[in-house]
């Protein structure tokens, strides 16, 4: 087994007005090491020029994605050994703006976010005498593997479509929606359909599906999206037949 | 700011990096999903193929030979071959995507996903199997 694996890291310096290039970082092979744990050692042993983002090392705050061996991948959860013997290559995720070496601008994303409005909606507020709004488990299962979603963009950088066509609000952003348009408490469907039925919303999306294969936390924005288009149908059905009836 | 912007300290230039024509190239799971995308200008044949023998029946006997006579030239028989096979993987792989935007309740059961497609499986087998049935007899 070999002691060391070799990093080899797209570096991004803007201030030198250049391309990206590659720069290689020789770092030891342990076994408990994930990716994010290399680049560790490389900011604090090596190299402290290099940037990136991270945070809880534990899959949970959606900082460290970033394009592993061409896969969007979170750093935190990759371990070295299982791409031995190297070499790794690390790459910022794929389709967006990069700031500087492995950190990208991420806002495009965040601006579409709060665009599904992905809050509860009500039309109208029952007094606190009622108590709250109940919900089976049953009903909770319905949308709870939407809310499992950490934004951590990797469905971002699997989507080709979103690469092609950068105003498409994207996979995160639409399970998101999705998420609170099957829950019993909101009342935001027809709200968010206005917004999401054009065609830089969930017509966009022509079923890839690598969104959904990508996600570290098990989330089907494929599958959302694809409810979303039946749901969408159904509406420009029922609004048809009743301006007919009319 | 885009990435035009000149570099200063605290507005640094982005790198964006463009999506290449043949992006589709890189990995097997999107050349799959490109093969899928170009069976549907097969199943666009099909439709426009089942269309002309339609005319073709309702102009009479003369024209639906004369149709005939021009389908069973070897090399349509091999494009269709072709055209069968696009098919088949266009609606194999539709019917094994159905439970992704179906969802079915009953009470509160959710009907799992693999009875969603096999229903359409068996919608399928079942619609094919009585035009085969009304051709055989008729």
């Amino acid at each position: 087994m070999p002691t060391n694996i070799t990093l080899e890291v797209l570096r991004y310096m803007p201030e030198d007005g250049g391309a990206p290039v590659f720069q290689e970082y020789e770092v030891p092979l342990r076994s408990d090491w994930v990716v994010l744990d290399a680049l560790n050692h490389v900011k604090d042993h090596i190299d402290g020029t290099l940037s990136y983002r991270w945070s809880c090392r534990m899959g949970v705050c959606g900082s460290c994605g970033m394009m592993v061996n061409g896969e969007p991948t979170l750093t935190c959860a990759a371990f070295l050994e299982s791409f031995a013997p190297g070499p790794i290559r690390v790459e910022p995720l794929a389709h967006f703006p990069v700031i500087r070496d492995l950190v990208v601008e991420g806002s495009d994303f965040m601006t579409k976010l709060k665009d599904v409005k992905p809050w509860v909606i009500r039309k109208e507020e029952k007094p606190l005498s009622e108590g709250e709004y109940r919900q089976t488990p049953e009903e909770l299962a319905d949308f709870k593997q939407y809310s499992m979603c950490i934004n951590c963009m990797l469905c971002y950088s699997a989507c080709p479509v979103y690469g092609l066509e950068p105003g498409f609000t994207g996979p995160a952003a639409l399970a998101l929606a999705q998420r609170y348009n099957l829950d019993n408490r909101d009342q935001g469907n027809e709200e968010r359909m206005e917004l999401l039925s054009n065609d830089e919303g969930i017509w966009s999306c022509t079923m890839v599906g690598e969104c959904s294969e990508v996600c570290p936390k098990g989330v089907d924005p494929a599958g959302a999206i694809q409810r979303y288009k039946l749901a969408g149908a159904a509406d420009w059905w029922k609004s048809l037949i009743t301006r007919k009836s009319k | 700011m885009d990435s035009s912007s000149e570099y200063s300290l605290h507005h640094p230039k982005w790198h964006r990096h463009r999506t290449p024509i043949f992006w589709w190239v890189k990995r097997w799971v999107y050349i799959c999903f490109i093969g899928r995308e170009m069976t549907s200008v097969a199943v666009a044949y099909c439709a426009v193929l089942l269309t002309m023998v339609y005319r073709a029946l309702q102009s009479g006997p003369e024209a639906y030979a004369a149709l005939m006579s021009l389908l069973s030239h070897p090399a349509i028989i091999v494009l269709h071959v072709f055209a069968l096979l696009a098919v088949l993987y266009h609606s194999i792989t539709w019917f094994n995507l159905s439970p992704k935007a179906m969802v079915f309740r009953l009470g509160r059961w959710r009907v799992p996903d693999l009875m969603i497609s096999g229903g359409n499986y068996a919608a399928w087998l079942l619609i094919s199997g009585v035009i085969a049935w009304a051709y055989a007899t008729g």
